[in-house]
C-alpha cells in the first residue's frame, strides 16, 4: 500500500521500543552483578566475579552467603517435591478429563481451571487458615500435635501445589488429546495386558509433555513469591530470602548475582523445555 | 470349520442399532469382504469380533469357539487399523517384536521371527528402520507383519488402503491379494470401495444399515444383485424410476416418471402398482434400434473419454444415461439423434430405495 | 472391555482431583469464609456475624484500597492490551517467518524470571541514586538526580511491566489463526484500515483479547510485590492490607474478610466481562 512505508517504520520502532522496555529491568538486574562496587549504581568501577565467588565481607559472593545458600537449596527443595507431585496429579486429571464419561464433567473441569484465578495471596491464606483448623482441631480432640499443618516447607509445597496442578493438567491433557487412541487398541490387539499398554505406548507418547509440565512447574515453583509467603516458616525458599535482604538490608549487588543465577538457570531449563516439545523430525 | 463365524450379531448404541442381526462364516483361508458407505455398521462389527465393542445380542465365534467374553488382547484375531497404528516410538523391529514380547517369547527366538516375517513382507533387513522413514506402502506391509508374526486365526483389515494416493493403492490391493495367498491366512476385509472389494476377495457382504443386504462372490454381487442397494452400490448403473404396471412370467413392464415405458425382470418381490428402480449397466446398453419397452431414444449429450471405459451420455427426456463405449466406435455425433437399446433381461428391476 | 475395570480405574482418577479440590481449594475457601464470619469477643471465645465485614465497609481505609486496587487493576488491563495489541499483531501476521518464532521466545523470556527480580531491576533503574537519574544528571539534563519509584505512575508501569505477557500470549495465539485473506477481503471490499481493524481484526481476536484481559486483570489484582517495592510504604495495594491484617496483626478473622472480599470482587469482574463478551472460563482460560 501506497503511503504506509511511514506507518510501517514507526510500527517497527514501536516494537523495538517495546523489546528494550521487557529486556530493560532484566539487563539492569543482571549488568551490575558484575560491577566492582558497593552499591547496584553507576557509576561503573570495573568488572569483577566478586559477587558470586567472594568468600569475604564486606563483598561476600552469593556463592559462600549461607543464608542465600540455604534459601537456593529449599527453593530447590520444594521446587523438585511440587513439580513431581503436580506432575502425578495432573497425569491423573488429564487422564480423567480426556478418556473418562461422568456426570458433570463440564462443571468439574470449570473447577479445576478455577485454582488459576484465584489470587495467589487468597490461595495461601486459605490454605494457611485451613490447615490451622484442622490442626487445632486435632490438637484439641486426640492431642495430636500436627507440626507439618503448621507454616513451613509442607505447607508451602500444598499451597503452591494447588495450582501448579491446574497448569500441569492442561499441559499433559493437551498432549493427550493429540494421542490416537488407536494405538493402544494395536497394542491391546497384539495381546498386551493393560498395564503394559500403559507403559509401552501411551506412556512414552506422554513424556515430552510430562518433561515440559515438570519443568514449567518446577520454574512457577521457584519463582513463586504471593502464595509462598503467607506460608513459609523459618526455612525460606530463595525469593523470600530475597526480599527480606531487599526490605531489610538494602540492595546490594549480591541480590544482582542471584538474579543473574536466577535468570540462567530458568532461561536454560525454558529452552530445555521448548526443545524438549519440539518434534523429532527424521534425518 | 470355519475361522469366523457370528450369529445374529446385534449392536446397539442406546437407542441407536449400528449393526443388526448380522450372521456370516468364514472359510478357512478365504478373502472375506465386508462392502458397505461410511456409517452402515461395518466398523462396529470389525470392532466387536476384535474384542473392543461387546455384542448386545449373539454370537461370536472363531475357529467354533465363543470368544465374546474374551477380552480384546486373549483372542487370536489380530487387525490392522484404518491408520495403521504403528508405535511412532519403536523401530520396525519392535513393532513386529511387541506382539511377541507380549506372549512371552523367548528372546531367542524373536529375533529370527522378525526376520523371517519381514523377508516374506518383502522388506529384510528393516529392523533397525524408524517408522518415520517408510513410505506409505512399507508402512503397510510392516502393520501386517506385526500381525502376521503372530499367526492369527483371523486377519481383520480396517480400511486400510483409504489413505493411501489412487496409484498406490491399485498396487497394493494386487499386493494385499498376494500376501493373503502367501500367508494362506483367513482375511476379513472392510472398505467402502468396491473395487477393492470386488478385485481381491473370495467372498463379498454388502452391507448397509447395520443389516447384510447380500452376501456372494464378487460376480454374483455384479451380475445378480439381490438389491436395490446392492445393484446401485456395486459397479455402475443407470437408474430409472417408475412404477410396476404389469408382471407376466419372466417380463414386467414398467411406466417410467417422465414418460415412456421398459420392459425388465423383477429381481425382488416387487408386486404391479409398487414404486420401483430399473438398474441397467452402461455396458448392457449399445446404440441402435431396439424394440418397444428395450429402448430409449434421445440425443447424445457428450462423450466421456477415458480409454476402455469411454462412456456417451445420452439424454433421454429428463434422464441421463451411460452407455458403455469401449471402442469409440464413432457410431454417433455430438447432438445427433441416437436410439438407445438393451435386452429385457439385463433391465433388472428393484423396490424403490428410500432416498 | 470389563465394566468392573472401567469404574476402578474411574475412581482412581478421580481419587487426586477430589482431594486436591476438594482439601486444597474448595474446603479453604470455605475455611476463610467460615473465619470472616466470626468475631472476636474474649480469650478463644467468638460469635458469628457480619461484624468484620461492617468493619471493613465501615473502615474508609480499607474501602478505598480496595478500590483503589480494583480501578488501577483495570487501568493495568487496559494499558496492556493497548500496548501489547500492536505487539502481538506484529509477531502474529507482519513479522517474518524466522524472526516471529524469535520474537516470540523474547516475549516469553520475562515470563520465566520471577517477579522478585523484574521488580528489582526496576528499582536499579529507578531509584534515586539509579541508572536513570545517575545518567540523566551526567548528560546534564537535570541539575538533580530525582526519585522515580514511589509513585502511582511507577506502580501501574511495572504492573503494565509484569502482566502484559499474559496478555501477549494469547493475543498472538488467537491472532495467528486469522487468515491474512480476511483481511485482503476486507481491503479488497473498500473497507478503510479503521474499518478493517474494527469489523474483522478485533472480533476475530476476541476469545484472545478476553482470556487476556481475565488473567491480566486477576495477575494484577492479586499481585503483592510489584506495588510493594515500587511503590513503597504508601502504595495502599489490597494484598498488602490481607498481608498486614494476617502477618503483622495477626487477626485472621478481619484477613479472610480481606480476602473473601477481594475474591468475591475479583470473581465478579470476571464474571461480568465474560457475561459482556459471551465467553466462558472454560474456552478462554484453558486454551492453551
Amino acid at each position: 500500500m501506497q503511503g504506509s512505508r511511514h506507518l510501517l517504520w514507526i510500527y517497527r520502532a514501536y516494537v523495538v521500543i517495546f523489546f528494550l522496555y521487557l529486556v530493560s529491568p532484566l539487563l539492569a538486574a543482571g549488568v551490575f552483578a558484575f560491577n566492582d562496587s558497593m552499591f547496584p549504581s553507576l557509576p561503573w568501577q570495573g568488572f569483577t566475579l566478586d559477587w558470586f565467588f567472594s568468600s569475604e565481607g564486606p563483598k561476600l559472593g552469593l556463592f559462600h552467603d549461607d543464608r542465600l545458600l540455604q534459601g537456593l537449596g529449599n527453593s530447590f527443595y520444594i521446587g523438585v517435591i511440587v513439580a513431581a507431585l503436580s506432575v502425578a496429579a495432573g497425569t491423573c486429571n488429564a487422564f480423567l478429563f480426556e478418556r473418562k464419561q461422568f456426570p458433570f464433567k463440564g462443571a468439574l473441569y470449570v473447577l479445576m481451571v478455577v485454582p488459576l484465578v484465584i489470587p495467589g495471596v487468597i490461595l495461601g491464606i486459605s490454605i494457611l487458615v485451613f490447615a490451622s483448623m484442622v490442626a487445632n482441631f486435632a490438637d484439641q480432640q486426640f492431642g495430636l500435635f500436627l507440626t507439618w499443618l503448621r507454616p513451613g516447607i509442607p505447607l508451602v509445597v500444598l499451597g503452591q501445589f494447588s495450582f501448579l496442578t491446574t497448569i500441569t493438567s492442561l499441559v499433559i491433557a493437551a498432549r493427550l488429546q493429540k494421542f490416537d487412541i488407536s494405538l493402544e487398541e494395536a497394542a491391546l490387539n497384539l495381546g498386551a495386558s493393560r498395564l503394559r499398554v500403559l507403559l509401552t505406548v501411551t506412556l512414552p507418547f506422554l513424556v515430552p509433555a510430562l518433561f515440559s509440565a515438570f519443568v514449567v512447574a518446577f520454574l512457577v515453583s521457584f519463582e513463586n513469591f504471593n502464595t509462598t509467603l503467607m506460608l513459609v516458616g523459618s526455612d525460606a525458599p530463595l525469593t523470600v530470602t530475597m526480599y527480606d535482604r531487599m526490605v531489610k538490608a538494602g540492595s546490594t549487588p549480591v541480590l544482582n548475582a542471584v538474579s543473574v543465577v536466577l535468570m540462567l538457570g530458568s532461561g536454560g531449563l525454558a529452552l530445555l523445555s521448548v526443545l524438549a516439545q519440539r518434534p523429532r523430525k527424521a534425518g | 470349520m470355519y475361522d469366523l463365524s457370528c450369529a445374529s450379531v446385534t449392536k446397539s448404541f442406546g437407542s441407536f442399532t449400528a449393526v443388526r442381526d448380522v450372521s456370516l462364516d468364514i472359510p478357512s483361508g478365504s478373502f472375506f469382504s465386508i462392502l458397505g458407505p461410511s456409517g452402515c455398521g461395518k466398523t462396529t462389527l470389525m470392532r466387536m469380533i476384535a474384542g473392543f465393542e461387546t455384542p448386545t445380542s449373539g454370537d461370536i465365534a472363531i475357529k467354533g469357539q465363543s470368544v465374546v467374553t474374551l477380552p480384546p488382547n486373549k483372542r487370536n484375531v489380530k487387525m490392522v487399523f484404518q491408520h495403521l497404528a504403528l508405535f511412532p516410538m519403536m523401530t520396525v523391529g519392535e513393532n513386529i517384536a511387541y506382539g511377541l514380547r507380549c506372549r512371552k517369547e523367548p528372546k531367542s527366538e524373536i529375533a529370527p521371527k522378525v526376520a523371517r516375517v519381514l523377508d516374506r513382507v518383502g522388506l529384510p533387513g528393516s529392523q533397525d528402520k524408524r517408522i518415520d522413514q517408510l513410505s506409505g506402502g512399507q508402512k503397510q506391509r510392516i502393520a501386517i507383519a506385526r500381525c502376521m508374526v503372530l499367526e492369527p486365526d483371523v486377519l481383520l483389515l480396517d480400511e486400510p488402503l483409504g489413505a493411501l494416493d489412487l496409484k498406490l493403492r491399485e498396487h497394493m490391493k494386487i499386493e494385499l491379494k498376494q500376501l493373503q495367498h502367501q500367508f494362506e491366512t483367513t482375511f476379513l476385509y472392510i472398505t467402502h470401495d468396491q473395487s477393492e472389494a470386488l478385485v481381491m476377495s473370495d467372498n463379498v457382504a454388502v452391507m448397509n444399515a447395520g443389516r447384510f443386504e447380500q452376501i456372494g462372490p464378487p460376480k454374483a454381487l455384479y451380475d445378480a444383485p439381490a438389491s436395490g442397494f446392492v445393484a446401485g452400490f456395486v459397479g455402475d448403473s443407470n437408474v430409472l424410476p417408475g412404477r410396476l404396471a404389469e408382471v407376466k412370467g419372466d417380463e414386467a413392464r414398467v411406466e417410467v416418471e417422465g414418460g415412456g415405458t421398459v420392459i425388465g425382470r423383477v429381481a425382488d418381490a416387487s408386486k404391479p402398482g409398487d414404486a420401483v428402480e430399473v438398474f441397467l449397466r452402461p455396458e448392457a446398453l449399445r446404440i441402435g434400434a431396439g424394440g418397444e419397452g428395450t429402448s430409449l431414444s434421445g440425443t447424445v449429450e457428450s462423450f466421456l473419454f477415458n480409454g476402455a471405459s469411454s462412456r456417451i451420455l445420452v439424454r433421454s427426456g429428463a434422464h441421463l444415461i451411460e452407455v458403455a463405449d469401449p471402442e469409440q466406435s464413432g457410431a454417433a455425433a455430438q447432438g445427433g439423434a441416437v436410439s438407445v437399446a438393451w435386452t429385457a433381461e439385463k433391465a433388472r428391476i428393484f423396490a424403490r430405495r428410500p432416498s | 472391555m470389563s465394566r468392573d475395570a472401567g469404574r476402578l480405574s474411574l475412581i482412581l482418577l478421580f481419587m487426586p482431583f477430589v482431594l486436591w479440590i476438594g482439601l486444597l481449594i474448595i474446603l479453604p475457601q470455605l475455611g476463610i469464609g467460615y473465619y470472616s464470619l466470626r468475631e472476636k469477643v474474649g480469650f478463644n471465645q467468638f460469635e458469628f456475624g457480619l461484624k468484620n465485614y461492617v468493619d471493613f465497609i465501615g473502615e474508609p481505609v480499607y474501602r478505598n484500597t480496595l478500590l483503589r486496587t480494583a480501578w488501577m487493576s483495570i487501568l493495568v488491563t487496559i494499558l496492556a492490551l493497548i500496548a501489547g495489541f500492536p505487539v502481538a499483531y506484529y509477531i502474529a501476521k507482519i513479522a517474518k517467518e524466522r524472526s516471529r518464532a524469535a520474537l516470540f521466545l523474547m516475549c516469553l523470556i520475562p515470563l520465566w524470571v520471577s517477579d522478585l527480580v523484574r521488580a528489582y531491576g526496576w528499582i536499579v533503574l529507578l531509584r534515586e541514586t539509579g541508572v536513570i537519574s545517575t545518567a540523566l544528571v551526567k548528560m546534564g539534563i537535570i541539575g538533580q538526580p530525582v526519585e522515580m519509584l514511589y509513585n502511582d505512575i511507577t506502580v501501574v508501569m511495572g504492573l503494565v511491566y509484569t502482566v502484559i505477557l499474559f496478555m501477549i500470549v494469547p493475543l498472538v495465539s488467537t491472532l495467528q489463526g486469522m487468515d491474512d485473506a480476511l483481511l485482503e477481503a476486507g481491503y479488497n471490499l473498500g473497507g478503510s484500515r479503521l474499518t478493517v481493524f474494527r469489523r474483522i481484526i478485533v472480533p476475530y481476536a476476541m476469545p484472545g483479547i478476553v482470556s487476556g484481559c481475565i488473567i491480566t486483570f486477576m495477575l494484577t489484582a492479586g499481585s503483592y510485590l510489584t506495588p510493594i517495592l515500587l511503590g513503597g510504604k504508601n502504595s495502599s495495594w489490597f494484598t498488602e492490607q490481607i498481608y498486614n491484617q494476617f502477618i503483622t496483626r495477626y487477626n485472621w478473622e478481619s484477613g479472610s474478610a480481606f480476602g473473601v472480599s477481594l475474591l468475591v470482587f475479583t470473581s465478579f469482574v470476571v464474571w461480568a466481562g465474560l457475561r459482556l463478551t459471551g465467553q466462558s472460563l472454560a474456552t478462554t482460560v484453558a486454551k492453551d
